[in-house]
């Protein structure tokens, strides 16, 4: 059963996660991202960046953990086994750059059930060590009803 | 291009891939233009390296006993590597990824990846459905996004926006 008095709720701040960058250019690889300002600090200092510019997915990376932190959590009585993602959402407030530290606030905004299934929407915002806002995620996580 | 060159991705019958990036060309964006398709075949070792990168080990993207064992057919993509696929599409059109202002999907059907040579071939388009300029004169482009791999479609509801320059 899902511990629905986590609606609602504003996680602690993750602690500043550091972007660094040999991860942008990781994951920039691994996605396939060709654009040289993801990979070569003079291109990206040429368009215009202070430094490596992080793919559009990039946030991933660091808000993931936290999401998982939440839903491995038994207290949520969440069912990470069966769970599927259904959407998300990224809404850029600046790019993120190699050398941003970056703080993460997790935020339970929905639960809905229906037919069995669970239907859970988790907020991220993300800011830098000033408090300026720099990224809002949304994930809509669903477990399946069992069959 | 280097960058390409030594993706791990065979990028397939990309009309803009390399330095075919046309930053410059997108003040002329306008309603109802269509993105240089992109086509991108993923293998289990895209994988296993997305798996590294991102930091999600979930075994159904890597072990096909786990990815049987709750109902899959088998060992299927990460929706957000699909998600990133899809990002390309939009990067590789407007040359820097700073200019994605909002990028969304839902996910509506697995890529599943054989264990063989060929992977899966995601296949993406997408079409200008609006161009607007704000107060400051700065314009944005809404971008609807296709994915789909074997004739199924994928990905659902993808949708980017995009500072275009000038």
């Amino acid at each position: 059963m899902v511990n629905a008095a986590y609606v609602g709720r504003a996680l602690p701040p993750t602690p500043p996660y550091r972007v660094s960058r040999e991860k942008i250019r990781e994951f920039a690889l691994a996605v396939g991202e060709g654009a040289p300002v993801c990979s070569d600090v003079d291109a990206a200092r040429a368009g215009g960046h202070a430094d490596l510019v992080a793919p559009p997915t990039f946030a991933v990376t660091f808000t993931m953990p936290a999401m998982e932190a939440l839903l491995r959590d038994p207290e949520l009585g969440w069912d990470y086994s069966r769970m599927v993602h259904g959407d998300q959402s990224f809404t850029a407030h600046r790019p993120i750059h190699a050398g941003d530290e970056l703080v993460t606030v997790l935020h339970v905004d929905e639960l809905r059930t229906r037919a069995g299934s669970h239907f859970l929407t988790l907020r991220c915002e993300v800011a830098d060590t000033a408090g300026e806002p720099v990224l809002t995620t949304t994930a809509l996580l669903v477990t399946q009803a069992a069959s | 291009m280097s960058e390409l060159a030594s993706s791990p991705f065979n990028t397939a019958a990309s009309a803009n891939a390399g330095d075919e990036r046309s930053e410059e060309h997108a003040c002329d964006v306008a309603k109802g233009d269509e993105l240089p398709p992109l086509a991108v075949r993923v293998t289990r070792a895209d994988l296993v390296r997305y798996a590294g990168a991102s930091g999600d080990f979930n075994p159904i993207h890597w072990s096909d006993r786990v990815a049987t064992s709750v109902g899959l057919p088998g060992v299927i993509a990460h929706g957000m590597l699909t998600m990133a696929l899809a990002g390309r599409l939009v990067t590789e059109w407007i040359g820097d990824p700073a200019a994605v202002r909002a990028f969304g999907t839902r996910f509506t059907r697995p890529v599943v990846v054989p264990d063989d040579d060929e992977g899966a071939l995601v296949e993406l388009t997408g079409t200008v459905t609006d161009v607007v300029e704000d107060d400051t004169g700065a314009r944005t482009a809404r971008v609807s996004i296709k994915a789909s791999c074997g004739g199924t479609t994928v990905l659902g509801r993808t949708t980017a926006e995009v500072r275009l320059p000038g």
